[in-house]
């Protein structure tokens, strides 16, 4: 597999790789995993008193693509509000990295992680539902 | 024989989770005997090419069912069920926990050229992979429960990732 030259600049160089303490209050926590390839990717996001998304740090283990995927959406969302970071769409992060079509989960899995860490920071403070990826979690 | 067949049916077996493997392997090898190229050398081209054609069936069929991961995957599908949907990445989250710390684990492992810490995970892994498996069997043929069996399966392929990885970080030691 050739790797699109963006692709390989945050996965040499990856942005914002580390973790957020999770209890802290201003700090939201997305998990999520990719059971066809076996990837799991932690995003965290750092909110202050305004709504805006100050900082953003991850931890990804998977191939190029989810690596580089990841690292793109923290550099993106930083400054964002929440509302702006929930409408991240996949198809742009696939657009940005020039993902292959087989690569395409790994924008989504990016995607569902903010999604996941605005939802848990927003469950913090009160405020809205859960966020719970694609699909509703199997109830048993 | 009966393309519509599903891949139990074409072995004589039990659409279960729980096989003979024995019986499996008998199974298979009497079709690949009874299609075999050289029973058809004096055929017309048409059976020549039915009988290749099945040949590739039952191998496909046969590799799907000889392994625990396809057979469940397989047996899900029978259900309706696609398991491995890769626009499902909701996992339970003390399960993606342990995975983090898992393969934080592995890392640090491998940085530190750690050969002990590498077989303590492996064992870890494996274990969980075992207890997985069982846990696959009674969601499948016991209790019938799908959508628990479909959950256990992706948790199985994270820990057949990880296995995977392990055995990428033993050969990076050597």
């Amino acid at each position: 597999m050739s790797y699109s030259e963006k692709v390989l600049d945050h996965y040499e160089n990856p942005r914002n790789v580390g973790t957020f303490n999770k209890d802290e209050a201003g700090v939201g926590t997305g998990m999520v995993g990719a059971p066809a390839c076996g990837d799991v990717m932690k995003l965290q996001i750092r909110v202050n008193d305004q709504g805006v998304i100050e900082d953003a740090k991850f931890k990804t283990y998977g191939c190029g693509s989810a690596i580089a995927s990841s690292s793109l959406v923290t550099e993106w969302v930083k400054g964002k509000t929440l509302d702006e970071a929930m409408s991240l769409k996949n198809t742009l992060i696939a657009e940005e990295l020039a993902l292959p079509p087989v690569k395409i989960h790994c924008s989504i899995l990016a995607e569902d992680a903010i999604k996941a860490a605005v939802a848990d920071y927003r469950q913090k403070h009160g405020g809205g539902g859960e966020y719970t990826a694609c699909n509703p979690p199997k109830e048993h | 024989m009966d393309f519509n067949q599903d891949h139990f049916a074409l072995f004589g077996l039990t659409p279960t989770f729980a096989i003979d493997a024995e019986a499996l392997d008998r199974a298979y090898r009497e079709l690949q005997t009874e299609i075999h190229p050289d029973r058809f050398a004096h055929a017309g081209e048409a059976e020549q090419r039915l009988a290749m054609q099945w040949s590739t069936r039952t191998n496909e069929a046969y590799q799907t069912l000889k392994s625990p991961f396809a057979r469940a995957k397989y047996l899900l599908e029978l259900q309706g069920i696609q398991a491995m949907d890769a626009n499902n990445t909701a996992m339970p989250a003390e399960f993606l926990m342990q995975q983090m710390e898992w393969r934080e684990s592995l890392m640090a492992a491998l940085a530190a050229a750690d050969y002990a810490g590498l077989q303590a995970l492996e064992q870890a892994a494996k274990a969980e992979a075992e207890r997985l498996l069982d846990l696959l069997a009674a969601d499948l043929d016991a209790r019938r429960d799908y959508p628990a069996a479909s959950e256990t399966l992706r948790k199985y392929r994270f820990l057949e990732k990880f296995l995977a990885d392990i055995d990428n970080a033993y050969a990076e030691l050597e």
